[in-house]
């Protein structure tokens, strides 16, 4: 098969956008957390408790969206853990976020453990089904690549416009995008630089705590130990590589998305040649080439990692 | 309202105290996953001192299990002091581990007092190489060395994979993907018959004695420590920056890597991709146990190696999941995190407003 038809395959784009959902949110998540001054390298663990605790809620019958529900709060709860570390207490936000994610994980993990003690294979749910929407799913080409993905799929890229909407055109994304910038102008506003903070802190979580339910409710059906495997830390090489903006995201996810999609492809054409671990690397080769692609003029929020205290002017 | 007040001066029970406060509370706070569990709470805390205090065997399992601790302890306290944040230690350990299968599976061979330097050594060079890469990435570049660390730990893993299922595989293994075994005089000998605990342990030590000299009584120490709590102020007064960065690396990679030598030469015998359940990570909260001091991190190793091996042991023994000891070393990472903030700051609760 020649590359072009590759490319050119709708089975292809549509695997393309399938990889990149989970990074969609992801990157969506910390984009909101490092616009407001704070890095969420909890990520990692967010993605294993949204992936664990959605998949939960739906075996133990709450529903698809229950589980989607319950994803993004298990989300919440531990960006709020990280929130309060970082924002009014200024602690080292590197050290808290490997913490949160030691924690996400390993209570996951136990909650997992504690529930299913002595299951061989892990139970299974019914996922999310493609969507069937009359008319637009029969288009050719963009039918089977866009319009026959998941509904996660669908709320991943209504959430990058809500985002960029929110982030760009009202005034509280105008407050979050100062308040990464210049908390003390933000406090001369009259507005609180800890609600704001810890606000956006809480919220990105919830959305990265998605990418992970997408995973065990979208594209598997099964929550797996060690399954998000770095696709945490890859969306924070995107958020420098999408140079904190939605629109950029949803391109550098996608971008990322059809770079694995291409080399599961080529990995069944010259497979022979090269051992699967060269092909299971590039995504995370891809991402320090990215970061480094855009280092030199990376425009990082001007108070990403620096605590504010009240009163410090 | 609440206000923070600085300070001035913690006295030794906040410095000394707040590390074990955190310890305790995180293992206090474990009684809840516990109950939530079904588990009897006072036999399952009786489990877990027995199962790591028990007898010279458990002791000897927990010492074990503390030598890499130490070393990558180590690793993330020397880095952290400079403020280079080394996440992947879990990539320069396996790195060093390979490396000393490379020298040490019988492609030279000599006396032990050649061989054990000789892997050693190899060990140390290919996880410093692995830290110095990012390093200069930073300094050069600016390429933020948290996000490469972590993504190389995950490249380091399935290089090693590819190694062990290609040049490096044992054709003796019956297929499973591991090395050759180490041979026998470049082995880590254990320090008590018929026990596990080897000569890694003294290693680690004596490492752990070396960096707390070298950081305290040597320049190339306080240009590390001037580096990390000022780094303008270090190169307005004429401290290379980027020089000390790299010695910085050098160290913290290179004693990742020997944790990696340790296991493999002392622990293991051979490498699989098996060989570390997350040491390169827990060094992280072993070095924050320990804040950031080359000697509180042998105490602090202990603690985490001790949590780990009484929570494996009490989890054979009444089918909770050995999970519990991962929750319980971050619930300490996050305490000690908050108890750092205590020490430094005064807690007051006014009734009125301040005035801004």
């Amino acid at each position: 098969m020649e590359i072009v038809d590759i490319l050119l395959a709708a089975s292809f784009w549509e695997a393309a956008i399938r990889i990149a959902t989970p990074l969609i949110f992801g990157v969506l998540g910390a984009l909101v957390c490092e616009r407001a001054g704070v890095l969420n390298l909890g990520i990692e663990g967010i993605f294993t408790a949204g992936a664990m605790a959605g998949w939960m809620a739906v075996w133990l019958g709450a529903g698809l969206w229950g589980g989607v529900l319950v994803a993004a709060l298990a989300g919440g709860f531990f960006g709020l853990i990280h929130a309060i570390l970082t924002v009014p207490l200024g602690l080292s936000q590197h050290v808290s976020g490997i913490g949160v994610t030691l924690l996400a994980t390993s209570l996951s993990y136990f909650t997992y453990r504690t529930a299913l003690p002595d299951v061989s294979s892990p139970p299974r749910i019914t996922p999310f089904q493609p969507l069937d929407i009359p008319f637009l799913s029969d288009l050719p080409f963009i039918g089977q690549a866009l319009f026959s993905q998941t509904a996660m799929t669908m709320l991943a890229l209504v959430l990058v416009l809500v985002t960029g909407w929110v982030l760009y055109r009202t005034p509280l994304g105008l407050a979050i995008r100062a308040v990464g910038d210049n908390p003390s102008s933000v406090e001369a506003q009259g507005l609180s630089v800890y609600g704001l903070r810890i606000g956006a802190v809480v919220v990105g979580s919830s959305m990265m705590a998605l990418g992970g339910a997408f995973l065990t409710m979208s594209a598997f059906d099964a929550f797996f130990f060690g399954m998000i495997n770095g696709r945490g830390w890859v969306c924070i090489a995107l958020t420098v590589f999408a140079s904190w903006r939605p629109g950029k995201a949803l391109i550098g996810a996608l971008l990322f998305g059809a770079f694995d999609a291409f080399q599961v492809r080529l990995q069944t054409e010259v497979g022979a040649f090269l051992p699967s671990q060269v092909f299971l690397m590039m995504p995370y080769i891809l991402s320090i080439i990215a970061l480094i692609v855009v280092a030199r003029k990376a425009d990082y929020p001007k108070a990403l990692l620096v605590p504010w205290f009240k009163g410090q002017r | 309202m609440i206000r923070f007040e600085p300070r001035s001066n913690p006295g030794p029970i906040f410095v000394y105290g707040v590390p074990v406060f955190a310890a305790i509370i995180a293992i206090l706070l474990a009684a809840i996953p516990l109950a939530l569990a079904g588990a009897p709470i006072l036999k399952a805390y009786g489990l877990m001192i027995t199962g790591a205090f028990g007898s010279i065997f458990s002791t000897s399992e927990m010492l074990t299990r503390a030598t890499p601790l130490i070393l990558t302890g180590l690793a993330a306290a020397i880095a952290f002091r400079a403020k280079l944040w080394n996440i992947g230690a879990e990539g320069q350990l396996y790195m060093g581990a390979m490396a000393a299968v490379v020298v040490g599976s019988g492609v030279i061979d000599g006396p032990s007092w050649v061989m054990i330097p000789a892997v050693m050594i190899a060990g140390a060079i290919a996880g410093a190489l692995m830290l110095i890469g990012p390093t200069l990435l930073k300094t050069r570049l600016g390429v933020d060395e948290v996000v490469t660390t972590l993504l190389l730990n995950f490249i380091v893993l399935l290089f090693v994979q590819m190694m062990l299922e290609g040049p490096l595989k044992d054709p003796m293994s019956m297929g499973w993907p591991q090395s050759e075994p180490i041979i026998d005089s470049a082995i880590l000998p254990p320090l008590l018959e018929r026990m596990r605990v080897h000569l890694g342990l003294i290693i680690a030590l004596v490492s752990a004695a070396a960096l707390a000299v070298f950081v305290k009584r040597t320049v190339w120490g306080f240009e590390i420590r001037a580096v990390g709590e000022n780094a303008a102020a270090a190169k307005f007064s004429g401290i290379s920056v980027t020089k000390t960065m790299i010695l910085v690396a050098a160290l913290s990679g290179g004693l990742a890597g020997l944790a990696g030598v340790s296991e493999v030469a002392g622990t293991r015998g051979y490498l699989a991709t098996d060989l570390s359940p997350g040491y390169g990570y827990a060094g992280i909260v072993v070095a924050m146990l320990a804040r950031l001091s080359p000697v509180g991190v042998i105490i602090s190793a202990l603690f985490v190696a001790s949590v780990f091996v009484g929570a494996d042991s009490m989890s054979r023994a009444i089918g909770v999941s050995s999970y519990l000891a991962d929750l319980i070393v971050a619930m300490s990472l996050l305490c000690v995190l908050i108890g750092g903030f205590l020490t430094r700051f005064k807690v007051r609760f006014d009734r009125k407003k301040t005035a801004g």
